[in-house]
């Protein structure tokens, strides 16, 4: 498969930010027909490594790229898009209001004396369209297409420059479950082209499926690369963190039996529309996990609970008390709270320090006058927090926006914890979390769930919710479409689970033994 | 500047970087108090001083209400409005024997119930800032001229005159009723709750609900709070004229305030900015009004430079504040 001579080296990559060192001699070599991972923590480098290669950034004198055995002129986005490497960012660079041609050949359109030649445009996109299988055309504005299929729209730019290399950064993190599908069938084709593709993700699943080689770099320096037969969540777990994880899921507590006493109740809860009727209850140190495809209603589910979306049937009860919150603040009260799944668009405030965010759900409890900040009590709150959650930052002054994703979202829980709650709702807990910060956020769960509070998780990550769920519902279409629960001796298994959110196993057991 | 002091601490150098964001615009003011002083010679006398403070008194209460509804992302066009239909019912409450002060609550009541008309539009039926307050411009104004039955309202003997004319130890009245009101948002916005949230709800509108916070609650209080200062403004001009008129009176002042609220580094997204700036703002503002007039310069060009002042002195801080934030 791979041939002996690599399309791309990257010889002894070092990069400085003022004191920081970035990347410390970092070589990667990619062969043309494979799918290469990288891999790494928040922080290890990898985007850093991938902006060389795309001549965003320069790197210190010393390092070389090659592409086919010649080198490029460093730190030129041109010269390196000449050479045939395009880069596909997290955070899509498409205008929504043009259409899908006009985005292709932005900023290269072609043309004669200036005049944009619209037909030229059209002819060139639809043979790229065709080999990516894609089910809109070259007029189609971007603003109507999703978000999988903006990707592909990127991908199709890659392509109409004959792009050798092309480098996807965490291609999947927004996307649906059937996008994802097709991504990893267009990953597929551009393979088999010859092309050599350069893929970050942290997500297991993704890399033991398409990698053909992982490359893991940890604070700046390259650990290794594993073959396809070496490649194994463990080990590459260990080469992440630099320690042995013996326990990546940790589950200490005592999963609830049928004897432990529900603590809340969800009967009947919908909305009509997202979510049709939902029941299910959950115990006092009980981790549920609810799984389910992308767009099966878990949020809502998890927001009507939570008193911030409306409800149009149904009822919430905790501790046998109808508790059913009609605002975020009234489920606080009873001591029901939810972490959101986006945390800088619906959770953090990003201009204000840390202590604030921490103490902004009970400021008013801690306020000894009524209506008067107690700044003592935030700083103290905020310094036991960072100490408990092991939150890495300068201080608790600093704002929240310059926080890594993983001790944001550690922030987040804090302020949740802080309301001393009784339901933890947490939706997609370790999103955009880096491996370290993972397995800590796990450790934590488990002990919250040890000193008695109910845990329901939402997550796309199965091997999560196997990972730390004693039970795990399964939603389809804004309906819980089933229940898988572990026992000592059988885990959930990731092929019930699946089964279940397509549909795969909608006759019931019971249907079955009619 | 930050960089090249030997930080301690990183810590310690937040709050520097803080303290010269608030005083972002404090070099400009004393540069403009020195140049006009440097070409007229008469800039600053404590008479011409005491001019200037009382000259930007009225923005200055305007602009703090501003500040409050700009931290919430939101904006108020109707304070100019607002302040001329408080003015004319203060002076038409004036007029009854025996009853004249009770001008006085009676146009603060008239601003804040103006403001919360707006601020119940803004925070039940979540309809946009721009277009209530763009209505409340036009209708508040009508209702302005119609309390004054379209004419000038007068008293020549206005109980409360003392407060637009007179002065306390050589320090006018409005001018100390301003820096009250400076204080008194400071206090509001650093050490209670309610300031916290205004920030939060600025910062993040859903991220503050989604924590319990009570939007409602604070777009009502920065939209009422900013109607009452319009209402205080009311009354300070009327004390200051003897007179109003509800067609003419704070005919753009909602320009002059919002003007000072940026000029103070407040982002007009929300959930950043902070009083002392505004503060900083209406200055320089009132300071250029007076300071071109005394160094002769025509009307016509009087608006011309006052206008690029305020752009350039905004491109120089958003250029500083960008060039903070790469290191």
């Amino acid at each position: 498969m791979t041939t002996a001579n690599p399309i791309l080296e990257m010889r002894d990559i070092s990069k400085t930010f003022g004191p920081i060192k970035a990347l410390q001699n970092v070589s990667l070599r990619a062969f043309g027909g494979e799918v290469h991972s990288l891999m790494g923590e928040n922080g290890a480098g990898k985007s850093t490594l991938m902006k060389v290669l795309s001549g965003a950034h320069r790197p210190d004198p010393g390092g070389e790229v090659l592409v086919d055995g010649a080198p490029i002129e460093l730190g030129d986005p041109k010269a390196s898009k000449a050479r045939g490497v395009a880069v596909i960012y997290q955070e899509l660079a498409l205008a929504p209001n043009l259409t899908v041609a006009q985005n292709i050949f932005l900023g290269d359109e072609p043309h004669s004396n200036g005049i944009v030649n619209q037909a030229e445009m059209t002819r060139r996109t639809a043979p790229i369209l065709k080999r990516l299988g894609v089910g809109f055309d070259g007029s189609t504005r971007v603003a109507r297409l999703s978000l999988g299929e903006r990707q592909l729209v990127e991908i199709a730019r890659a392509m109409s420059t004959n792009a050798r290399i092309i480098v996807m950064d965490e291609p999947t993190t927004s996307l649906s479950e059937r996008e994802t599908e097709k991504l990893f069938e267009v990953v597929a084709a551009l393979k088999a082209d010859g092309i050599a593709i350069i893929y970050v993700s942290h997500r297991m699943d993704e890399i033991y499926r398409l990698s053909d080689r992982c490359s893991v770099l940890r604070d700046g320096e390259y650990v290794g690369t594993l073959e396809k037969d070496e490649i194994e969540a463990n080990r590459l777990v260990s080469m992440m963190v630099g320690r042995d994880l013996s326990t990546f899921y940790k589950k200490d507590h005592t999963p609830a039996d049928a004897s432990r006493e529900i603590l809340m109740r969800v009967s009947e809860i919908g909305n009509g529309r997202k979510v049709k009727t939902c029941s299910f209850g959950v115990a006092a140190g009980e981790v549920l996990g609810i799984a389910g495809l992308v767009g099966s209603g878990r949020t809502e589910l998890l927001r009507m609970i939570y008193g911030a979306d409306e409800t149009t049937t149904g009822r919430v009860e905790l501790e046998g008390r109808d508790v059913t919150p009609k605002t975020p603040g009234a489920a606080l009260k009873h001591g029901i709270v939810y972490l959101t799944e986006d945390r800088k668009e619906l959770g953090l405030f990003l201009d204000m320090t840390l202590s604030d965010n921490i103490s902004m759900a009970v400021a008013k409890q801690d306020s000894r006058t009524g209506g008067l900040r107690n700044f003592k009590a935030a700083a103290r709150r905020a310094r036991t927090a960072i100490e408990a959650l092991s939150i890495r930052a300068p201080s608790a002054r600093v704002n929240a926006g310059s926080l890594s994703g993983g001790n944001q979202q550690k922030v987040l829980l804090a302020r949740l914890l802080e309301t001393r709650p009784k339901v933890l709702l947490l939706d997609e807990p370790t999103r955009g979390v880096d491996v370290g910060a993972k397995s800590e956020i796990y450790r934590l769960i488990d002990e919250l769930a040890k000193e008695g509070m109910a845990v329901v998780v939402v997550s796309s990550e199965l091997p999560e919710i196997i990972g730390i769920s004693d039970r795990c519902l399964v939603m389809r279409e804004g309906r819980i479409a089933g229940e898988v629960v572990a026992t000592p001796d059988n885990p959930i298994e990731q092929k019930a689970i699946m089964s279940l959110s397509t549909g795969a196993a909608s006759r019931t057991p019971q249907e079955e033994s009619q | 500047m930050t960089d090249t002091t030997a930080a301690p601490g990183k810590d310690r150098r937040e709050q520097l970087k803080s303290l010269f964001m608030a005083l972002g615009m404090l070099p400009i003011l004393v540069l403009l108090a020195i140049g006009f002083e440097l070409l007229s010679g008469k800039f600053l006398t404590v008479n011409n001083i005491s001019i200037v403070m009382q000259q930007a008194s009225i923005n200055i209460v305007l602009a703090a209400g501003m500040t409050f509804v700009i931290l919430t992302g939101g904006i108020d066009l109707s304070v100019g409005s607002i302040l001329a239909a408080s003015a004319v019912g203060a002076v038409a409450v004036s007029l009854f024997e025996g009853y004249g002060m009770l001008a006085i609550p009676a146009g603060l009541t008239l601003g804040l119930a103006f403001g919360l008309m707006n601020g119940v539009l803004i925070a039940f039926l979540k309809l946009p800032p721009f277009i209530v307050t763009l209505g409340s411009l036009t209708a508040v104004r009508g209702v302005a001229r119609l309390m004054g039955g379209d004419t000038t309202v007068f008293n020549s003997n206005l109980p409360f005159a003392v407060l637009g004319n007179g002065d306390f130890l050589g320090v006018p009245w409005l001018a100390i009723i301003a820096i009250g009101v400076i204080f008194l948002s400071w206090f509001i916005l650093r050490a209670t709750i309610l300031g916290t949230w205004i920030y939060a709800v600025g910062g993040n509108q859903e991220a503050a609900r989604l924590t319990g916070i009570k939007v409602w609650l604070v777009l009502l209080f920065v939209y009422g709070f900013s109607g009452l200062m319009s209402g205080l403004g009311g009354v300070m001009s009327a004390a200051r004229l003897y007179a109003a008129n509800g067609l003419q009176l704070g005919q753009a002042y909602e320009l002059d305030a919002i003007a000072a609220v940026i000029l103070g580094g407040t982002s007009l997204v929300g959930g950043i900015g902070s009083i002392w700036g505004t503060l900083i703002g209406a200055l320089i503002i009132a300071i250029l009004s007076n300071g071109l007039i005394l160094v002769g310069v025509s009307d016509i060009w009087q608006y011309i430079i006052k206008g690029l002042v305020i752009i350039v002195a905004v491109a120089l801080d958003r250029y500083r504040i960008k060039g903070g934030a790469r290191t």
